[in-house]
């Protein structure tokens, strides 16, 4: 009867897409977004070296914390820094003992015009520019370490009124990619490749400028008895895994 | 008072930006809808949507498309530092430009069908009379479709108060200049300060549902000729 072809349709189309996948060893975990590449490398590297998959999703730390506050289903967080895991596991909602620094970021003044950045310094405290793009140090740890770094140059003052703010180092990237800030303190993987800056110019904020930028991994209450979770967080910790995270302008412990 | 300044200063912010969108609005806004309920010109459809455009656009295109075209090497950007104007991002006035676009729809759609249900006969029977096209606008026109243009306005003006992604993808987040009441409470979800949030959110929310009853339980007054 040609009345129920859409039917057939909609349970056609139901039918092909699963809502859950039923094979076993699935990792379901949150990962802050500055981490976003070299994690989708990693999670390819650890699905062929294994059997488990693993499903992640990217966003900023703090959304991600207040969605596994109420009742996101991750098993683990990749956070952006070392603040947000403490707090899970004081709260209960992630295992104690379990976080480690999985990664340090670093910093750097980058512009999108090649040669406009060579000696940081010497520009921060002497340089003609627009604005200068920074993450919202109130939210991103870079944003943190980005205005801890100009204190300690002395130049805060004279920037502050050139300075504009991206919510998370994703979108000062893009201020300052799209040429709208003259320069910006983005990561530093986030313009490396192959280990070196591929487009434009920066300058590598020296780590004494700044606390150190680190990023903790954590096992939530839902990832307790999930061998995949336990096994990429081994993984996280090879060689193989942080030569990665080396490649991509991080360091390890 | 429980809000601090910096809300106080994103909540004036946010109504300044808001009052100076629509105020713009009705001036762009109105040719634009009188032309699309009387013309009978092919390019009636493609502008119909190119002014729908915003209400299915996620604020995120509309945002980055808008970062891009006004920045340095952008077509807009380029034009408004030949004018002498500068850079438009990270500007209150940027943010200005960005709402226009964005609350378009919402000034143009409720004008455009007031205009089309007044139909030809006011206006012939003005024209008759020798009323000039301005003046058939102005005295038959315009006060015919005065509920179209305060719908419109509530609209605009509501919308743009509760414009997120496009402040976010262009505003840079300056305290005073760009930093708006959801920017705010986007800055305080994600610093944990759920607190602050909340107090901002409930304003938020009260002002969008008063404005909404507001708009529903307004019975117009039809103006007869």
């Amino acid at each position: 009867m040609p009345s129920f072809r859409p039917l057939r349709m909609i349970a056609g189309i139901l039918a092909c897409c699963p809502l859950a996948d039923a094979a076993g060893g699935e990792a379901q975990i949150a990962v802050a977004s500055n981490f976003t590449a070299p994690m989708k490398t990693i999670i390819r590297m650890f699905e062929a070296d294994t059997d488990h998959r693993v499903r992640a999703s990217y966003g900023s730390t703090g959304k991600l914390y207040a969605q596994i506050r109420n009742g996101a289903p991750f098993q683990a967080l990749l956070s952006a820094d070392q603040a947000r895991p403490q707090l899970l596991e004081q709260e209960g909602v992630a295992i104690a003992g379990s976080r480690f620094t999985y990664a340090i970021g670093q910093l750097v003044l980058w512009s999108a015009a090649p040669d406009a950045v060579e000696d940081g310094v010497e520009l921060l405290k002497h340089g003609d520019f627009g604005k200068v793009a920074i993450a919202n140090p109130r939210l991103a740890p870079y944003g943190k370490a980005s205005v801890q770094t100009m204190m300690a140059l002395g130049v805060k003052d004279a920037i502050e009124p050139k300075l504009v703010m991206g919510e998370n180092i994703a979108q000062t990237y893009q201020f300052v990619d799209t040429g709208n800030a003259a320069v910006g303190f983005v990561a530093l993987s986030q313009v490396m490749q192959d280990g070196e800056i591929a487009e434009g110019s920066g300058w590598v904020v020296p780590g004494d400028l700044h606390d150190p930028i680190s990023q903790d991994a954590v096992i939530l209450q839902r990832g307790a008895d999930n061998p995949a979770v336990a096994d990429l967080f081994d993984y996280l910790r090879s060689d193989q895994a942080r030569a990665v995270i080396h490649d991509f302008g991080y360091e390890t412990e | 008072m429980f809000l601090t300044d910096s809300d106080i200063q994103a909540v004036l912010l946010t109504l300044r930006l808001a009052t100076v969108t629509t105020l713009i609005l009705f001036l762009v806004g109105t040719p634009i809808a009188w032309w699309l309920a009387r013309t009978r010109s092919r390019w009636k459809g493609p502008v119909g949507a190119v002014v729908a455009l915003p209400l299915v656009l996620p604020p995120s295109v509309l945002g980055f498309y808008l970062l891009v075209s006004m920045g340095p090497n952008g077509p807009v950007g380029q034009l408004t530092q030949a004018l002498g104007i500068g850079l438009l991002p990270f500007t209150f006035w940027g943010l200005v430009v960005g709402s226009v676009f964005y609350s378009l729809p919402f000034m143009v759609q409720p004008v455009q069908n007031a205009f089309a249900a007044i139909g030809e006969r006011p206006l012939e029977a003005a024209a008759t009379l020798r009323a000039s096209p301005l003046d058939r606008f102005f005295t038959v026109a315009l006060p015919l479709s005065l509920p179209g243009f305060v719908t419109a306005g509530i609209l605009t003006f509501a919308h743009t108060v509760g414009e997120f992604g496009v402040v976010l993808m262009i505003g840079g987040n300056i305290p005073g200049v760009t930093r708006v009441a959801s920017v705010q409470i986007y800055d305080h979800v994600e610093a944990l300060a759920y607190g602050d949030a909340h107090r901002l959110a409930a304003i938020l929310l009260v002002f969008s549902f008063l404005v909404l009853l507001a708009l529903y339980s307004w019975r117009p007054s039809q103006p007869r000729l």
